[in-house]
């Protein structure tokens, strides 16, 4: 199965997921579906890189740390994100996240994520296959 | 969700009693149409708070509940700290203190109508809206700790408003017990660039038409009469708001077994209001509820700049400004006793009858404006809270339409552009940096936002005093 992300509804919000080979896979997926709320990634271009790091004490837990690590960086860096490098080391996680700042001209940026929240939060591997990575954002 | 499943207890006042964890019933205000309309999540969730240590009357869904999370959207529920009662940062939301306010311009359609192209364009130019967007001031950190005490009356302070606005505000334009110092330097940072800014989704700032007067005593007390064209600006607190509730959120989870919770739904994040990490949100939420005052005054000045350029005979005082989503403690009365509750109105509007002593003396005797916002293409409406709320629902009353449609659903079903064209056609004009934003904010992905009020109004919440129709609107 190829990594890919897509949308979920949600009443009022919009819920994220990632599928990939590997959690981290999927934990990026998830993250492309985040820039996915705001506009189409594809426009976005990975000209500038951001370090990212965060910790959580399961697996859940550090998806939506690195979900909100990255709304942090959306809001004070006005960026977006459209390619990731990341690795889980246990309950650690260490991403580069590549993009560019916004421009309302290429982006038309829809609408802005105000945080992940804990709805819907699911971080899972289907018998030995793929992982799947999801949880609503807030917008 | 279907009737038969819940008593009912009164016209649209429907309760299911108590049963497994629930410590109080859930009561739910909504016509048959509204309750078979709202989706079984929201009633999921309000049964979850209902379940929540030291909740006392009853976990309150109004007429616009949906599925939020953590509480619904449109929830109510009032804690008792002596009782072992809780704060939940899933209670307030990640908005804090979203809000709207309404300013008359003392304007008349016609004249209004005679600008309405220019007046879009310059509200759109000046009003900072949508994501990228920044505003002109700069804080530095101890003027931001100088706003996050002192709300709309620091704004005033700065020359951004006058005195009779704070009058408008509720807490005086001033939440008092901020904690500046315990907003992280994280959410602090996120506000550096964004003070004054409207932001996006469904937040706007709109020009409305009062085109229809329900009770005209209210009105004439609120000064609102058919054909007045007034300002209604809806936004929150920013992103200083939305990291504090990401943080805090977080902070409850991890904490909750420590303080013996054991929650239902993660996104239920509580604590004990007599704990050390419940004191520091309410300090930090405060500082929030600050901020968005601050920042609806702004842009309530920016309003004012473009009208006095272009429509100089123009007065925009403020109507009134109520905020969403809170947690306050307030004096109610139960069971024959007034008890100090902590009350969370996530998604609801506080709605203070008559007589109520935290209103202005030029209120008191017509009660609290309710200020309801809308979809874009339809309506608002003015409402006047009741005597009768305080019982019903700890003085509390609907926020909006609530929405009928996901934003997923809603992009694929319209388009950006046939929305403002088809809008246009009606007379309303829409200026957004995004054609997908205004898709996703379609009106038809909205409640009929009448129905809500009628609800409302029918359960006893509040009263209908006017209509207000859209002739401009800036989105985010």
């Amino acid at each position: 199965m190829n990594d890919r992300w897509e949308h979920f509804e949600h009443g009022a919000d919009i819920g994220v997921r990632g599928f990939g080979a590997s959690k981290a896979r999927a934990f990026e997926q998830a993250a492309l579906a985040l820039t996915a709320v705001v506009t189409d990634p594809e426009r976005v271009v990975a000209r500038d890189s951001v370090e990212i790091s965060c910790e959580a004490a399961d697996d859940e837990l550090l998806l939506v740390a690195w979900l909100n690590a990255l709304v942090y960086e959306m809001a004070v860096r006005r960026m977006l994100f459209s390619r990731f490098a990341l690795r889980i080391d246990g309950r650690r996680l260490r991403a580069t996240a590549m993009g560019e700042t916004v421009s309302v001209a290429r982006h038309h940026p829809a609408v802005e994520v105000k945080g992940a929240t804990y709805t819907s939060l699911r971080v899972a591997q289907r018998d030995d296959g793929p992982w799947m990575a999801q949880t609503v954002v807030d917008v | 969700m279907e009737p038969r499943k819940l008593i009912e207890r009164g016209p649209c006042r429907w309760e299911l009693p108590t049963s497994g964890t629930m410590r109080v019933p859930v009561v739910v205000f909504a016509s048959p149409d509204l309750l078979r309309q709202m989706d079984d999540k929201a009633m999921e969730q309000a049964v979850n708070v209902a379940s929540l240590p030291g909740i006392v009357g009853a976990s309150y869904a109004m007429p616009d509940a949906h599925w939020g999370y953590g509480f619904p959207i449109g929830g109510v529920a009032a804690f008792d700290a002596d009782a072992g009662g809780v704060v939940s940062a899933g209670g307030v939301g990640f908005d804090v203190s979203c809000g709207v306010r309404c300013l008359h311009t003392g304007l008349r359609r016609e004249p209004l109508m005679a600008v309405q192209r220019r007046l879009a364009d310059a509200l759109y130019e000046r009003i900072p809206a949508g994501i990228g967007s920044t505003g002109a001031i700069r804080l530095n950190a101890q003027q931001m700790d100088a706003m996050l005490a002192g709300g709309a009356r620091w704004a005033v302070g700065r020359g951004w408003g006058s005195d009779a606005d704070l009058e408008r505000t509720e807490e005086r334009g001033q939440m008092l017990h901020a904690k500046p110092g315990a907003v992280s330097d994280h959410a602090k940072k996120r506000q550096r660039e964004e003070m004054g800014t409207l932001g996006s989704g469904n937040h706007y700032l709109e020009v409305q038409e009062v085109t229809q007067v329900y009770d005209p005593a209210i009105a004439d007390a609120y000064g609102l009469k058919p054909g007045d064209i007034v300002v209604m600006i809806h936004c929150g607190s920013r992103g200083l708001g939305h990291q504090i509730g990401t943080e805090f959120l977080r902070r409850m989870v991890e904490q909750a077994p420590s303080h013996g919770l054991t929650l239902p739904d993660r996104e239920l994040a509580c604590a004990p209001i007599r704990s050390d990490l419940g004191q520091e949100y309410l300090g930090a939420m405060r500082a929030a509820i600050n901020c968005a005052l601050a920042n609806r005054q702004i842009l309530t000045h920016l309003v004012r700049d473009v009208f006095a350029e272009l429509l100089p005979t123009a007065r925009l005082p403020l109507l009134y400004d109520v905020s969403h989503n809170t947690c306050k403690v307030e004096t109610h009365r139960v069971g024959g006793k007034d008890r100090e509750l902590y009350v969370h109105r996530k998604g609801a509007t506080r709605a203070f009858g008559p007589g109520h002593a935290d209103l202005p003396e030029s209120l008191r005797a017509a009660g609290q404006p309710v200020l309801i916002g809308g979809s874009m293409g339809t309506g608002s409406y003015v409402l006047a809270g009741t005597r009768s709320s305080e019982a019903l629902a700890f003085s509390s009353a609907c926020h909006g339409a609530g929405r009928a449609m996901s934003r997923h659903q809603a992009m694929k079903t319209w388009s950006g552009r046939q929305v403002v064209d088809d809008l246009a056609d009606r007379g309303i004009l829409i200026r957004s940096p995004s054609q997908r934003g205004v898709a996703e904010e379609a009106p038809g992905a909205y409640k009929d936002v009448s129905a809500v009020v009628d609800a409302a109004e029918a359960a006893g919440l509040a009263r209908k005093v006017a209509r207000l129709e859209p002739l401009i609107c800036v989105k985010g």
